[in-house]
């Protein structure tokens, strides 16, 4: 018999199952198809995380233990999703307009974008999560061992490892999975389907091992009831106490715990996928729970005195024979406790990368990180070290505890430790007046007790707090006793220290807020946070010049990646009804901007990372006024008019620049004589000048006559190519210009035109990058290869590198066909972006090579051909971008009088 | 003694059409092709006249025209100024930093040498 192998062969080929689903569903949503995977139901499933292994297994030993205190665990969250309306809501549309990544970014976020918080939040849920990630590994090995036990060949293969293997198997799927995109608003789709099918796994293999107790082994559902009244679980009595004070326990864990917020909030797709999860994850919790007692009781009945009822729901199987339901229900086990594993490590990972790792490290490489590191790889890096971590750390505490306390104990010491967190949020989501210093003392105080009355004893006694202590105090002082904390003798010891906790955490986080007063930035986000519903648009707080939008651009194109910052800055230009890539930075721009980032490293190092370049946040009296008084329309009708004369301002600089662009044009035409005097007269001169020499002169030697012809020549074909230019740009600007339009490959085009833009200076270095599919595009070939030659050899003229390296890129961007000229010289100046596709304009007349009508032609043909070529700014060198778009054959019908 | 003449101009078919007339001519011609260093060739050269283009790469001949007025030693220098952008504009502005002289490009042979022989008796 070798159960154990099949055991093996199946789970590895569960967790095959698992690796496909989710690669599968990360490609669907890569290319947009799979509507299915944002359906509630799947929300709802993925919600289903809450069930870890501690219910899977732990929930029957429970029963067995405690009787029909088990349920006090399901009540709390399906009490938390009935009142969705009034709290759940109100968290998700706040991550949602906040763009929070975890719970300790929304306690952050909330009270002032304070990183010190965060910090704080994220130790708290690292140390609250780490047992609770031991228990998953332990349900794996236990149940593991049971099967063992049962199989008597299966000496080797049972490895003291397999919790480690466990965990490296988990690391390994969350690093694959859960750090694919930065951003983490960005859904992880495949994660969330991949644990949406281990919540149908668990759900049914739970179901049906009750199923073969009721019916297989009770004998129906009349013999089942007779046997659990005559059974112990029937004669428990539960203390009020601890069923209300457990309730609430479980309520508050629900919204505290660090996975459930990453399910509940951060992937949330739709606030009305909230909707479908009221009613339906009540409805999973109580199948669920269906057959908890029976299972216990039937367990008690049968298995012989002294197993573990914790493992029950496999062993009972097992010792029916019925190995094909213990592999189903080992199976189950093994999704609760992978599926909790993968999403507390993604969770505790983008905090401790957000709030710890990334502070140090733009503390240590200081304001220049932002601009020349590559802060994306880092954050991912940080990331996926995280989640190895954060796994790891749950396997040596395993190893450390050797699993002394019973599943469910470590279960509860967890749910406390976190809900400590529960004050500080409430209160910042309900109440205006909760400060920084109020959340940071309640959370301290709340830790504290949690650590000193139940957390440092659940090791047992005298492993960390000696039984002196226990029993007498610290140094024999009877009120400090951690059991009994100022003098509450008798009482259960988690609903003491539970109660004691909260109580004094929340007594002090009031206290300390009415006794602070909260700076400038906390009362806006106060604010913001308290009143999401009605604040539709923000109080601006950012203001900036437009030299820095580029510094911006350049620090985004790091942490968002170039194409999506490339995008985002345009939409906001173009918003603003400019052109190019450049937007004001209005504070409406920089605080879309903020929430943009804050999506990928956090709100506090967004916050600080645009304040290194804007230079801080400034907060008016008006917008505290504002805050202070939204029930005054006056001020919100003075704040109207605070924003128009803002846009007013900011039409006066538009105007300012125009007028200026308008100033420079003229300039330029009345240099446009003066230059093409020049151009028309220097050739002529070397011309008139050789043939009167050729004419009036005797003895020249044959050598110098062939030499001065051939001057002449040369300087009449110059002439010629001038006019060709001038009549060219004449005939493209009346759009008199008819278009032969054909199909062709852009990479056949580019290599043409490279060779056709000469390589007599060899100097040049032109590297073409293509995709590997060729682009096809369908417009006037010979017009699009006059724009490439011209803007290669504008490269070889202007690059002054000392290697000069011109990178040539293309590929598709939508619809959208765009061709990167990209060169390794000292750029073109911000202030002449403008100006360089105006006709003669050079950018110095030291370095002449043409009459400066290129740019011009290009520009002209560009538009004819319905697509457009700029200056990209903030690259290496100078940057020429050509952009075709998809339809490039009506193109041909644009011919404008 | 053989004249010499500095010739300050940027387009090397115009240097080369310009050496041939005035060498047949029987000048020293030396040329010098950019505006930075305009003024130092001129001390080194230490020539009895100067054929000085307008638009130059680094310096314009009107600032090298002032640098040399400027200068005690070089004040009576012959100045015979060319510019290729024939507008009355620039005709104003050589007079008042005092060139000697002033062509518009194209010229013909004849009236380059009428006009240096014009600015010094050989």
């Amino acid at each position: 018999m070798a159960t154990l192998n099949v055991l093996i062969i199946v789970s590895l080929l569960y967790v095959v199952l698992l690796f496909t689903v989710a690669f599968a569903a990360d490609r669907a949503a890569l290319h947009g198809r799979g509507a299915w995977l944002r359906s509630p139901w799947v929300y709802t499933l993925s919600l289903s995380i809450y069930c870890t292994a501690w219910t899977f297994y732990g929930a029957v030993g429970y029963a067995a233990r405690s009787g029909l205190e088990y349920l006090t665990i399901y009540l709390g969250p399906t009490l938390v999703m009935i009142g969705w309306w009034w709290m759940l809501r109100k968290m998700v549309r706040i991550g949602r307009s906040q763009r929070i990544t975890s719970i300790a970014d929304l306690i952050s976020s909330r009270y002032g974008k304070s990183n010190l918080l965060a910090v704080f939040v994220t130790l708290l849920a690292v140390i609250g999560t780490t047992p609770y990630i031991a228990l998953q590994l332990q349900s794996v090995t236990l149940s593991f061992a049971a099967f063992a036990e049962a199989d008597p060949d299966a000496g080797v293969l049972n490895s003291p490892y397999t919790a480690l293997w466990v965990a490296l198997g988990l690391a390994l799927f969350t690093i694959l999975f859960g750090t694919r995109n930065l951003d983490a608003n960005e859904r992880h789709h495949g994660v969330v389907m991949a644990i949406a099918l281990e919540a149908v796994v668990k759900l049914f293999a739970l179901l049906a091992v009750g199923v073969f107790v009721v019916w297989g082994l009770a004998g129906g559902i009349d013999e089942t009831f007779a046997r659990i009244d005559a059974s112990e679980i029937a004669r428990w009595d539960v203390p009020g106490s601890r069923w209300v004070g457990l309730t609430l326990l479980s309520a508050a864990a629900f919204l505290c715990l660090p996975r459930m917020f990453q399910v509940l909030v951060v992937e949330n797709e739709d606030e009305s996928h909230l909707r479908t999860a009221s009613w339906a994850f009540p409805a999973y919790l109580m199948l669920m729970s269906l057959f908890v007692v029976p299972i216990a009781a039937i367990g008690l009945d049968l298995m012989p005195k002294g197993s573990n009822p914790d493992l029950f729901v496999l062993t009972l199987p097992l010792q029916e024979g019925r190995e094909g339901l213990a592999i189903l229900s080992f199976l189950g086990g093994f999704s609760s406790a992978t599926s909790m594993v993968i999403v507390a490590a993604i969770a505790l990972s983008t905090m401790l990368s957000n709030h710890v790792v990334m502070p140090i490290w733009l503390r240590m490489t200081g304001n220049m990180a932002v601009m020349s590191g590559d802060v994306r790889q880092v954050a991912l890096l940080a990331r996926r070290l995280s989640i190895a971590g954060v796994v790891l750390l749950g396997y040596v505490y395993l190893q450390l505890s050797s699993g002394g306390a019973a599943l469910a104990a470590i279960g509860l010491v967890s749910f406390a430790g976190v809900a400590q967190l529960l004050p500080a949020m409430l209160g910042g989501i309900f109440w205006r007046g909760a400060t920084r210093s109020g959340a940071m003392t309640g959370l301290l105080v709340g830790f504290a007790i949690w650590l000193y009355a139940l957390f440092l004893p659940s090791f047992g006694a005298s492993v960390i707090i000696s039984q002196d202590v226990m029993d007498h105090g610290p140094a024999g002082i009877g009120w400090l006793r951690p059991r009994a904390l100022f003098g509450a003798e008798g009482m259960d010891p988690l609903v003491h220290a539970v109660m004691w906790s909260m109580v004094l955490n929340t007594f002090s986080f009031i206290l300390v807020s009415v006794l602070t007063f909260p700076k400038p930035l906390e009362r806006l986000q106060g604010a913001q946070f308290v009143n999401v519903f009605q604040h539709s648009a923000t109080t601006g707080s950012w203001t900036g010049g437009l030299a820095q939008s580029e510094d911006l651009l350049l620090m985004s194109q790091r942490i968002l990646g170039p194409t999506e910052a490339q995008a985002f800055f345009t939409n906001a230009a173009a918003h603003q009804g400019l052109s190019g890539y450049l937007p004001e930075p209005s504070p409406d721009f920089l605080q879309q901007l903020e929430r943009e980032l804050s999506g990928s490293v956090g709100g506090a190092t967004a916050h600080a990372m645009i304040s290194q370049i804007v230079g801080g946040a400034t907060v008016s009296v008006q917008d505290l006024m504002a805050v202070a008084d939204e029930t005054a329309q006056i001020m919100e009708y003075s704040s109207q008019l605070e924003t128009k004369s803002q846009e007013l301002a900011r039409t006066a600089r538009q105007l300012r620049v125009a007028n200026k662009k308008l100033t420079q044009i003229s300039d330029q035409k009345d240099t446009f004589l003066s230059q093409i005097s020049h151009e028309l007269r220097t050739p002529m001169t070397s011309i008139r000048a050789f043939s009167e020499i050729l004419r009036d002169s005797d003895g020249i030697s044959e050598a110098d006559t062939s030499r001065y012809s051939s001057i002449i020549h040369d300087e009449a074909v110059r002439l010629t190519r001038l006019l060709d230019d001038l009549l060219d740009l004449s005939v493209l600007e009346n759009g008199q210009v008819v278009l032969n339009t054909e199909k062709g490959s852009l990479s056949a085009l580019l290599e043409r035109s490279i060779s056709a833009a000469g390589g007599e200076k060899g100097t040049l270095d032109i590297r073409n990058i293509q995709p590997e599919k060729d682009i096809v595009v369908t417009t006037d070939l010979d017009r699009l290869a006059q724009v490439f030659i011209n803007l290669i050899t504008n490269a070889r003229k202007y690059c002054d590198a000392k290697e000069p390296v011109l990178t040539i890129t293309s590929s598709r961007n939508g619809g959208d066909v765009v061709i990167d000229f990209i060169d390794n010289g000292s750029g073109i100046p911000a202030d002449m972006h403008a100006v360089v596709f105006e006709k003669f304009s050079r950018i110095s007349h030291s370095r002449v090579g043409g009459a400066g009508l290129g740019l011009a032609i290009c520009s002209e043909i560009m538009t004819r051909l319905g697509g457009h070529v700029g200056v990209v700014p903030a690259q290496e060198g100078t940057a020429f971008r050509v952009t075709l778009p998809d339809s490039a054959t009506t193109s041909g019908a644009k011919t404008i009088a | 003694m053989t004249k010499r003449v500095l010739l300050i101009e940027d387009e090397p078919n115009i240097i080369e059409a310009v050496s041939f007339i005035l060498t047949r001519d029987g000048w020293d011609v030396k040329t010098h092709s950019n505006g930075h260093d305009a003024i130092d060739a001129v001390h080194n050269r230490t020539p009895d006249l100067i054929i000085l283009d307008v638009m130059l790469p680094g310096r314009s001949g009107f600032e090298i025209l002032q640098d040399i007025r400027a200068d005690q030693t070089l004040a009576d220098m012959p100045v015979l100024m060319l510019t290729a952008r024939g507008q009355e504009k620039d005709r104003e502005m050589a007079q008042r930093y005092g060139a000697s002289r002033y062509m518009t490009k194209p010229f013909s042979n004849a009236e380059l040498l009428a006009n240096v022989r014009e600015l010094i008796a050989p």
